[in-house]
Parts: C-alpha cells; structure tokens; sequence
C-alpha cells in the first residue's frame, strides 16, 4: 500500500481543493470528510459527485468551493460519469492530447446515491475495472431531500420515511453491507473510514487513488441535521461509531481484509468494545428506543452488531 | 472542393450508422445494446477489437449510463457516441435533458422503435418524438444513404461553437436499420476531413481567465452545478438562442458536405419533392418518405398535383422553410408515426398546424396517425391520403382532422 508519510504540517500547508464558503450545515460530517479526503489528492484530479447535499452545498451558480475540475450530472450515475472520465482520460492520453502523465478520478456519492438509486451504475464501473476512487460518504439518509430513510441507514433509526410510530419504532430493516458488497466484486481496493480517525481516512484516500482499478471508500459522516446532535459532537459521535463495533474501520485488499489499528485493539481487547447503547443515545434519531416499550429494539441492533463484528473478525483472520 | 471518390458498399442501416462513426475520429463511445439498434454496437465492438479504431469503447450496464458516460467523456474535451431505440432512449431520458443543458455535444444515432407495452421490436417514432423539447437536434433519415451522410454532419453540427448542443439522427426500424442497401462512402481521409478534430470553445472561469470549455486540471471548471430561480432560465434560454441559430449551421454543414460527397438532402432541414406547382402536399418524417415519393409519381403520371415535404431536421423546427413551401398548396396531410394520447393529433401535426397559423394562405391542415407498432405503410393507403385531400379541396373543407390508417376500429 501507499508509501507516503506525512505530517500535520504537510497537511496544514496543502491547499484546501473544497475551499471555504461552501454552504454545509455547521458540523457537517460530509464536508469535514471532503475536505481530509482532498488532502491525500497527489496530483492532477477530476472529481464528480452525484446529486446530494455535497453537490448542493459546494456549487449554487454562479459559485463554487472547487478548486479542481468538477462536474455534476445526475443523482444515480457518479460511477459512469466517473467510468466516462476514465475512458476519455485513456484515449486522449494515448491521442497525445493530454499534458498530464496521469490525472487521479473521484467519485463522490451519498448513501442514497451508493446503496439504492446508484448502486447499478457502481457495479456496472466496477465490474469494467475503471480506474477511480469511489467515496461514499454516509450519513445514513436522504438527508438532501429531509432526512428519508435509505438503504443504508440503520435498524431502528428514526427518520421521516421510518418514523418512531406507535407501533413501528423507527427503520424495520438492517443496513446493506455495501463495503462487503465491493469487496465481492473482486476489485483491487475497498476500505471503510471515519473522520474521527483522520490519518487513518486520509491514508486509505491515498491507497485507493494509487491503486490500479476500482477502489472504493466507504466513509460514516455524522449528520447533525438528520441524527439529531449538537454540531459539535460530528467528531464525538463518529468515533463512538468505531468504539462499539457499529461501524468498524476495515481494508480489503485484492479481497484480503485487515482491520485498522482503531478495530484491531477492539478485536485484541474484545472488553474494549463499547455497548452500542453508549452510541445510540447520542443521537435524537434513537430517542424513541430509550423507552420501555422499544427498549427491546436496541438489544436487537446490539445483536446485529456484535454478529457483524464476529463475521468481520473471522474474515480478518 | 471536388467530389471524392466514394465505394459503394452493400449495408444495411445500423451497419452505415456504425460504419460513418468508425470513419468520424470518435475518441469514446458508451453503449448497450437495444434491438434494432444492436447491430451498431456489435459493428463499432468489431473495429475496436480489430484495432481499426482509436476509440475507447465503453460497454456499459445500461443506456442510463451510455448517454452519462457519452456526456462525461465530452466534459473532458473527447468526441463521444452512442446509439439506442425505444426503451433505451426512454432511459436515457432524464440524462438527454442534462446533456443539452451542459452543453455536451454528444451524437446519437436512434433507430426508430415502438415503446411498450405491449412490447414490440418494430418502426415507430414515438420513442424520439416524446424527446422533442429535450433541446437535442433532431435529423430524421429517410434511407441509409442519408443516415450514413447525416451521423457524420452531425458531428460538425453539435460541436459548433454557435450550437454545442447534442444531436440525434434518427432512422427507421428494420425497414431501414436491417435492410441492406447501397451505400456510397466517403474515403476515411475524406471523412476525417470534414469532421477534423473537436475544437473547444473558451468560456469564462471563477478568475475571470478564459479557458477551455472542458475539465482540466489546469483550468479548473465546475460543471453541473446547481442553478436556481436565479439562473437557470438564462441556462435554458441560452440553449432557446443556440437552437435558432442551428438551420443556418445544420444549412451550412449540408452544403459543405454535398460538395464532397455530391449528395443533398434538400435544403438539410427539409427535403421537397414536386412541391413546386403541388396543390395537395403530404408531411412525413422517415423511410415512408420513400414510398410516398412513388405514390406521388404515380399520381403525377396522372395529373394529380401531389407533392411532399419531408422534414429532415424536426428540431429546429424549420418554420419558414415549411411556410413557403406550403404557400400555394390547397391542402396538407401530416402523417404521424406516433401519437399524442388524448391531444387530437399526433407531434408533427401539431406542430405543422401551429407553424401555418403564420401562413398567409393557411391551407387545411388533417392528420394521418399511421404505422404504429411496425405496421406497414403500402402505397394505396398514400394514395387514399391524398384522395382524401382532393376531397377537402373540392368541398372546400375539412370533415375529419384526425384519421387513423390501416388499423381495425
């Protein structure tokens, strides 16, 4: 994997290429995690994003945050306007109409654009073995269109397409495992990351753009706005995320998983992992299951996470 | 400029389609196959793999994602293809829309197919009239003659820096995309002649600089963005600006190229055929134009006044060219291959209708609905149009604007 060492200096020196401006919300976990991403960018970079509240926030005519090439086309084909780039890239590379020796493709895409709508398309560029970065970051819901419930978004949470009823507490369904979904397409490089664990997300950016061929990044970005937190606990709460096991901090590489120094002391340690309990309260989005009558619903998740996390450790070892 | 030495080769129509791409220097080309359209596909798969082409030839999971791929790669500066019918065409719809309005001047050859259900393979237009306001320009070939000519205009037309917008040529179903015909082409040299390379327009980046219009690293742009109450109807109105300026490049490029290849289509916006004394006159878009051109003989050999106007290009909308053709005709017969559920008419109709409102003469105007689903269109059903029409001359008016032809009531 990548050679590249850096230094909080090295980083605090480099441009930011999402500058600021932009119109994300105060403590937007997805904008906090751009911007680390774009730090681990080495050279020329074409980036695209699909609809969603990054694409909206970043570029209100006749404005923009992007300080590198960027383009927009819909809400459910990042991955083939990104598969476009890449070819176009190729042949005019090979033409000798291009002055760069190579130019870097990112794709960004929510959860809304990743595991529902545009989850064709990321397999489809996928299984063609483009050369690109996919990033998804996840907040767990259409948070763009007013927080409705995706197929990432996990059991139990509220949202306003999975209200907390009086008899349906919160999302019936468990979230996909999309991560484990493109590691199953055989390409070179999958990763999970969290912006509370920086270094780490920044590295593994780096590692999927230096790859050859599809490479995909599965980042949890808190949503203040639809989780129901203060603005300032986006950080707080995406490291909780890792410390109970709900999200765990993962590599696959050529399909071989290792897991990140964050989960591996989980897994060397199993007392350290955190009961899921300590995430959900949080967060307003799990408020209905901390009563008598759902309470039962948060032993549930815990179940699922913990048979997630054990599944992980067994493909780990 | 003289007129090259051309072959003559026997092919049916997607094969011309495919062939006039091979010829057009096309950097990248995203498709999936659709029938009747396959035939493209799996020809520009054969010169990729073949090594007759310096194309990268993406092979997409759906026609979503064609068009999206076409639309990305010419962000980046390549000249891109693609090719689809019916369903796929219906996919596409929403990234047609995003691809006029960022300017992508993406070709699209369209082989002209009915839309489910119930499902059928055959020649109607109702999958690319229902894309008429998509801000796509929109030629309609009437044999594979012309639609090999028309895709390689087409290239020069939607990259014009006056135009930048994507191009469609249209052609019918089996009858002419499996069909084998004669087709006269142009030497490779001939054709990357005329098309040369695409030439990017500057435009204005966030510094004020002029750039570029494509993505590149050392000159950032944002395309796609967000445009709201505030800007977008200038986007939208901008592209209103480009389409009016389009008759005179799609004009311009029909003339350069008939010199090259002796060959004309008209005026390139539409095709008269004993229009000049006519005075009853059909409309159509299409192969059917073929047919009716000998119903018209037919009817001439006896003193029949019939001629036809076939439209070429249906967007633009050749407005004026229509109204001075129809100046002294005495009535008018559109024949639609596709229909307007519930609005009393097919598209071509009503758009027809609505130009000779303008008309100084405005001749009665009926409505043939034909064809759909495949169904063929025989001559004696021509004929009994323009039956039709003596007996609206002679009674001086109009029974029945709306007909249904060849089909059990």
């Amino acid at each position: 994997m990548s050679e590249w060492k850096f230094t909080v200096k090295d980083l605090a020196e480099k441009p930011d290429l999402l500058m600021p401006g932009h119109r994300a919300c105060a403590g937007c976990g997805p904008a906090i995690a751009y911007r680390q991403i774009l730090k681990a960018a080495r050279g020329p970079i074409i980036a695209t994003n699909a609809t969603g509240c990054m694409e909206v926030v970043s570029t209100i005519y006749p404005y923009t945050s992007w300080r590198i090439p960027w383009i927009h086309t819909a809400f459910e084909n990042v991955a083939a306007n990104a598969s476009g780039i890449e070819a176009a890239l190729k042949v005019l590379r090979k033409k000798g109409r291009l002055k760069q020796d190579h130019t870097d493709v990112i794709a960004f895409a929510g959860d809304g654009g990743t595991y529902d709508i545009g989850i064709q398309a990321l397999s489809g560029a996928a299984e063609r073995g483009h050369d690109f970065l996919y990033v998804l970051y996840d907040n767990e819901a259409y948070m763009n269109t007013g927080i409705q419930r995706s197929g990432g978004t996990p059991h139990g949470a509220w949202t306003t397409t999975s209200p907390a009823g009086r008899v349906i507490p919160g999302k019936p369904e468990y979230k996909k495992p999309i991560a484990e979904i493109m590691v199953a397409h055989d390409i070179p490089y999958v990763a999970t990351a969290s912006p509370a664990y920086w270094r780490d997300l920044i590295t593994k950016t780096r590692n999927g753009l230096e790859v050859k061929g599809p490479a995909f990044l599965h980042v949890l970005a808190p949503c203040p706005r639809g989780w129901r937190h203060e603005t300032n606990k986006t950080i707080e709460i995406a490291r909780l995320a890792v410390e109970t096991c709900v999200f765990p901090l993962w590599e696959a590489v050529d399909g071989e998983y290792t897991l990140s120094v964050p989960s591996k002391a989980i897994a060397l340690k199993p007392e350290r992992q955190k009961p899921v309990k300590d995430y959900l309260k949080t967060q307003g989005r799990f408020r209905h299951l901390f009563t008598p009558e759902f309470e039962h619903v948060i032993n549930k998740i815990q179940e699922s996470i913990d048979k997630r996390w054990k599944a992980l450790l067994k493909r780990t070892t | 400029m003289t007129i090259s030495k051309q072959e003559m080769l026997a092919m049916s129509g997607d094969e011309a389609v495919a062939y006039a791409a091979k010829q057009s220097d096309v950097d990248v080309v995203a498709a999936y196959p659709i029938t009747p359209q396959t035939i493209i596909v799996e020809r520009f798969s054969e010169y990729v793999h073949d090594g007759e082409v310096d194309t990268e030839f993406v092979c997409v999971e759906s026609e979503h994602s064609a068009l999206t791929a076409c639309l990305a790669a010419s962000a980046v500066g390549a000249r891109t293809f693609t090719a689809s019918a019916s369903a796929g065409l219906a996919l596409m719809h929403e990234i047609l829309y995003v691809t006029s309005g960022c300017r992508a001047p993406v070709v699209m050859a369209i082989t002209n197919r009915a839309l489910s259900a119930p499902i059928n393979i055959h020649c109607d237009h109702a999958d690319s009239m229902v894309e008429r306001d998509a801000s796509w320009i929109q030629i309609y070939a009437e044999n594979s003659q012309e639609a090999y000519d028309s895709l390689i205009q087409a290239f020069r037309i939607a990259e014009h820096p006056d135009i930048l917008l994507p191009t469609m040529v249209m052609l019918d179903a089996f009858v002419l995309s499996h069909t084998l015909e004669n087709v006269r082409v142009l030497s490779d040299e001939a054709v990357r002649k005329f098309v040369g390379r695409r030439k990017l327009p500057l435009v204005q980046n966030h510094e004020g600089d002029l750039v570029p219009f494509k993505l590149d690293p050392e000159a950032p742009l944002t395309m796609g963005p967000l445009a709201l109450y505030d800007y977008y109807f200038e986007h939208k109105r901008q592209q209103e600006e480009a389409m009016y300026k389009a008759p005179k490049i799609i004009k311009q490029m029909h003339e350069e190229y008939a010199e090259i290849s002796g060959r004309r289509y008209g005026n390139g916006l539409v095709d008269l055929y004993q229009m000049e004394d006519a005075e009853i006159a059909t409309i159509c878009v299409g192969s059917t134009a073929g047919t009716t051109k000998t119903v018209v003989d037919q009817l001439r050999a006896n003193g029949t006044k019939a001629g036809l106007l076939r439209l070429r290009t249906y967007r633009p909308s050749p407005k004026q060219d229509i109204i001075e053709a129809l100046e002294d005709v005495k009535a008018v017969a559109v024949m639609d291959r596709s229909h307007s559920f519930g609005a009393h008419g097919g598209p071509i109709f009503h758009e027809m209708r609505h130009i000779l409102y303008d008309s100084a003469t405005h001749p009665p105007v009926v409505n043939y609905i034909y064809g759909l689903g495949g169904r063929d269109m025989p001559q004696h059903h021509i004929h009994q149009i323009y039956k039709d029409l003596q007996e609206v001359v002679r009674k001086k008016r109009v029974k029945k604007a709306v007909h249904f032809i060849g089909v059990r009531e």
